[in-house]
């Protein structure tokens, strides 16, 4: 452990673990953190073993470049898996990192670099609607996380159903560890399969192995439709399925039997830590907020660069090619001598290209809130059912943040991470980018305790 | 046309028009956001009287703490009637407490070293003694003053009250020499009179009238702790030492916790005081000041998690009084701003001594000490 590094790297998915290995190649002391205690990020770290094996051809090269990056870099940086960054500060040129050791038992501790990579990725954005609720509801994520325990998949009967070209790994996913996928339910248009958008970026063997997995366990995967609620006492017994029209009204319903559903609408970079440094933010093209870098990945503050999804959703290969380019910047911005790569630069725009057209292949349409009754809780850490967000309308609240604050949704433990994006949407705007001042929870004694460094032990 | 024009729906604004509306008058409240989103939406909510000198902000806040339990009758927001207790590390700062105290003719009840523990079982041992002010309470401010903006509409058949949110005020009309409307980016608003309760943005405003009235920020952070099932505090908590911050001319950051658990379960750490200008950078050493003074305070916290923090800009005048009354520099205008750290407890008598001279009655307390030119002579 150094008592200043030159980069800090936080986050350990494709687009930090790619970031922090150009930087050290180019002959900075790099440390990469995590949260977790796995490296991979969202999508490698949650691949279940049996899944890799049969997972087609693209994906298990994605998986074995990145297993081989992890390795190398393991052996050139310091990495501090298991260490949840709470809060960034920068001052005089200096980037000091505020983590908490553990789970439990957390321990503060402190990193100080010169320079920041943030490549935090995104989370799941789920919307609300009847019965989300319940136990056998997931996010896409979660069912991710789920399929690592492949036992407790097998003989589930699952309903995956949202929007986004992410439900098709999510359900052959389910499908190749023993799950009876009832149905993937897309509510924007089914594109068809050899039409898919993923195919249009050469990303076939990944789309056709989806295809074919799906095809193989005979699931049928429909456009134009959605999951508007979901029932059983205590637990998911079925769920409503709708056809939509093409602002995601229901034209017709029928009930599919199921005891899981894995569901989401896209994903919202997670922003806290740069909002926290005050980087400029922009909306994307689906009005979430994200990070705005230039050409070689740098943030509006010096010394700071941002890289995969935190500058917008494109996918792990986009996240990757990012974090190589932010450190490449990071390297020569200290004076390192990096020759131009622009091949990199170039491969970057088409992929970005490709991740905004994407974005609006996939959008959000306003029908999902008709799907939502007065009982409905648009937030569940604060349990704060659509009629409360409408009564605090009635009295004047005209954004999120006044919805918020007289009503509560977004107040308790995820601090929005949930219901954050509905809650926009219920009030008619684009989300904003959040303001967490302390970006995971934080026991006060120590927060109240000077930190120590991992120096320090 | 209305009769009045509120700029503002804070606290403060929410105040003026429901007190005003209830003197009979027609009003408009405008704001450029939404309702409460202002300082209103960054506050605590305590409604204090223990925390002030003798002198007209103590009066103020006596007479708005017996509004404020009246207003609690409306429904619509949370109104707690809790008590605070200030705590003494020292026998010296005890009796300076007891004194300060008897000189307020407050309610109190001073509380020796062996009797904290009845009050507050949590709180850590070995300090001197405290007092005992059982008029201190707390209000959820935001809704509030939503309520008392929608009340107001409700109730009084004759003074109407409308809400406009989204509309900024961006100047004045004259009638002669006199203040005669708003211009806005939603078009001019005529009516007999204008109020300005724009909080921490009072001052800009003053200036779209071409007086001067010095309102400027001073920054706190509050921090929020994940809900308890079972209340840990029983009243507001302080130290002797926040008596001190309030009252002080400090560019500095100063620090002093006040400690309560809230209806919804979360214990709230507040606040900071410090003068960096409208800067919203997270500054992670007051947050760790604020939690090790809480600690300080009650030990059992030390494994509770703060889960948020937030800030915000208190509006404070140089000599920490607010401004109250018409503007004799610009007729037609009155002032209803700078309230500083106690916008929301001073908030009801502020609205019905504004009302009071809108409708030209003699207001109940004497305005003088926050007359809107009193900055005038030291220029
Ligand atoms: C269900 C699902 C299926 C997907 N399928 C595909 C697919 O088929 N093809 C494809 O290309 N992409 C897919 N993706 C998308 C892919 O996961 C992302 O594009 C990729 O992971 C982005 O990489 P990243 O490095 O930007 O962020 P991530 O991989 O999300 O990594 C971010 C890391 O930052 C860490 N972190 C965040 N905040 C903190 C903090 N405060 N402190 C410490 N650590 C922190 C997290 O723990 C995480 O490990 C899928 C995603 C999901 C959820
Ligand atoms: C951390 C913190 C803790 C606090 N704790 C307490 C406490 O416990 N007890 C207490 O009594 N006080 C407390 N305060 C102080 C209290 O919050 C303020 O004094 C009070 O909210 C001021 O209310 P206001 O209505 O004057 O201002 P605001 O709530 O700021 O309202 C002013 C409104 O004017 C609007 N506005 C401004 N310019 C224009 C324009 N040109 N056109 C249209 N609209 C305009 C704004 O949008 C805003 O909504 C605290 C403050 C802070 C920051």
């Amino acid at each position: 452990m150094k008592p200043l590094y030159d980069l800090a790297v936080i986050g350990a998915g494709p687009a930090g673990v790619a970031g922090a290995l150009t930087a050290s190649f180019a002959g900075l002391d790099v440390v990469l953190i995590d949260a977790a205690p796995r490296p991979g990020g969202q999508y490698f770290r949650h691949l279940p073993q049996g899944f890799n094996a049969q997972a087609p051809g693209a994906l298990h090269h994605g998986l074995d470049g990145f297993t081989r990056q992890w390795e190398t870099l393991r052996a050139r940086a310091d990495v501090l898996l298991g260490h949840k960054v709470w809060a960034v500060e920068r001052a005089e040129g200096t980037v000091t990192v505020r983590c908490l050791e553990g789970d439990r038992e957390e321990r503060p501790r402190t990193v100080t670099a010169r320079g920041l990579l943030i490549a935090t990725g995104a989370h799941d954005r789920p919307l609300p609607f009847p019965g989300w609720d319940l136990p056998g509801v997931l996010t896409a994520g979660g069912a991710q996380a789920l399929l690592k325990g492949n036992l407790v998949v097998a003989g589930r009967k699952v309903v995956v159903a949202g929007t986004g070209p992410f439900l098709l790994p999510v359900a052959a996913g389910l499908a190749e560890a023993g799950a009876d996928v009832r149905g993937v339910y897309e509510a924007n248009g089914r594109l068809g399969l050899a039409r898919h958008p993923l195919l249009a970026a050469g990303k076939a063997g990944e789309a056709l192995g989806y295809g074919a997995s799906l095809a193989r366990h005979r699931v049928p995967y429909r456009g134009r439709h959605a999951v508007i609620a979901a029932h059983g006492e205590g637990a998911l017994t079925h769920v409503t399925v709708a056809r939509l029209d093409s602002a995601w009204r229901p034209v017709s319903t029928r009930t599919v039997e199921c005891d899981t559903l894995a569901y989401g609408y896209g994903f919202v970079p997670q922003l806290e830590l740069p909002v926290q440094l005050g980087c400029a933010t922009r909306a994307d093209a689906d009005g979430s907020p994200v990070v705005t870098v230039d050409g070689g990945l740098r943030t509006s503050v010096p010394g700071v660069y941002a890289a995969g999804e935190s500058t917008g959703v494109g996918g792990a290969v986009l996240a990757e090619v990012e974090g190589r380019i932010a450190g490449r910047s990071a390297a020569a911005d200290l004076g390192r001598r990096v020759p131009p790569l622009p091949r990199l630069s170039r491969r970057r725009d088409r992929l970005a290209a490709f991740a905004k057209a994407l974005l609006e292949a996939y959008p959000v349409r306003p029908g999902w809130q008709g799907w939502l009754r007065d009982d409905t809780l648009v937030c569940r850490c604060e349990e704060v059912p659509l009629s409360a967000v409408r009564e605090a309308q009635d009295l004047g609240a005209i954004d999120a943040r006044s919805v918020k604050l007289l009503a509560r949704p977004g107040m308790g433990w995820c601090q929005g991470r949930m219901c954050g994006y509905a809650v926009a949407c219920l009030a008619g705007e684009d989300p904003a980018a959040p303001r967490r001042p302390i970006a995971q929870p934080i026991r006060l004694g120590d927060l109240a305790a000077p930190t120590r460094s991992p120096l320090e032990g | 046309m209305p009769d009045v024009v509120v700029i503002g729906a804070g606290v403060v604004g929410a105040a003026c028009a429901y007190y005003a509306a209830r003197a009979g008058l027609d009003v408009v409240v405008v704001d450029r956001g939404p309702v409460a989103g202002g300082t209103t939406g960054a506050g605590e909510g305590n409604v204090l009287v223990s925390d002030k000198e003798p002198g007209p902000e103590l009066d103020l806040a006596l007479l708005s703490n017996g509004l404020w339990r009246e207003l609690a009758e409306l429904d619509g927001f949370e109104f707690e009637a809790k008590g605070g207790l200030v705590v003494a590390e020292t026998g010296e700062v005890l009796e300076a407490l007891t004194g300060l105290a008897g000189k307020q003719g407050v309610e109190h009840t001073v509380v020796p070293s062996g009797g904290l523990g009845d009050y507050e079982p949590h709180l850590a041992g070995g300090f001197a003694g405290g007092v005992f002010y059982p008029q201190d309470a707390q209000v959820q401010p935001m809704l509030a003053a939503a309520t008392l903006i929608r009340r107001g509409a409700d109730r009084f058949g004759r003074g109407t009250l409308m809400l406009r949110t989204g509309v900024t005020v961006a100047g004045f009309l004259r009638d002669g020499d006199r203040i005669g409307g708003v211009t806005t980016d939603h078009g001019d608003i005529l009516a007999g009179a204008v109020v300005n309760a724009a909080g921490t943005w009072g001052g800009e405003v003053a200036a779209m009238a071409g007086v001067h009235v010095p309102v400027l920020p001073r920054r706190g952070f509050i921090l929020v702790t994940e809900p308890f099932d079972e209340p840990l505090i029983r009243h507001k908590v302080y130290t002797a030492a926040y008596v001190t911050n309030v009252a002080s001319d400090s560019e500095g950051l100063e620090t002093s916790a006040v400690v309560e658990g809230t209806p919804s379960g979360p214990v709230l750490i507040g606040a900071s005081r410090e003068r960096v200008g409208f800067d919203r950078t997270v500054s992670v050493p007051v947050l760790e000041r604020l939690a090790r003074q809480a600690v300080e305070l009650f030990p059992a916290l030390a494994d509770r998690r703060a889960i948020r923090a937030y800030c915000g800009f208190r509006p404070y005048c140089p000599d920490h009084l607010p401004v109250i009354g018409e503007d004799p520099r610009a007729p037609g205008l009155h002032h209803a701003c700078g309230h500083e750290g106690a916008g929301i407890g001073l908030a009801p008598a502020t609205g019905h001594l504004i009302a009071q001279t809108l409708a030209g009655h003699r207001p109940d307390l004497d305005l003088t000490p926050f007359r809107p030119d009193r900055f005038e002579e030291r220029r």
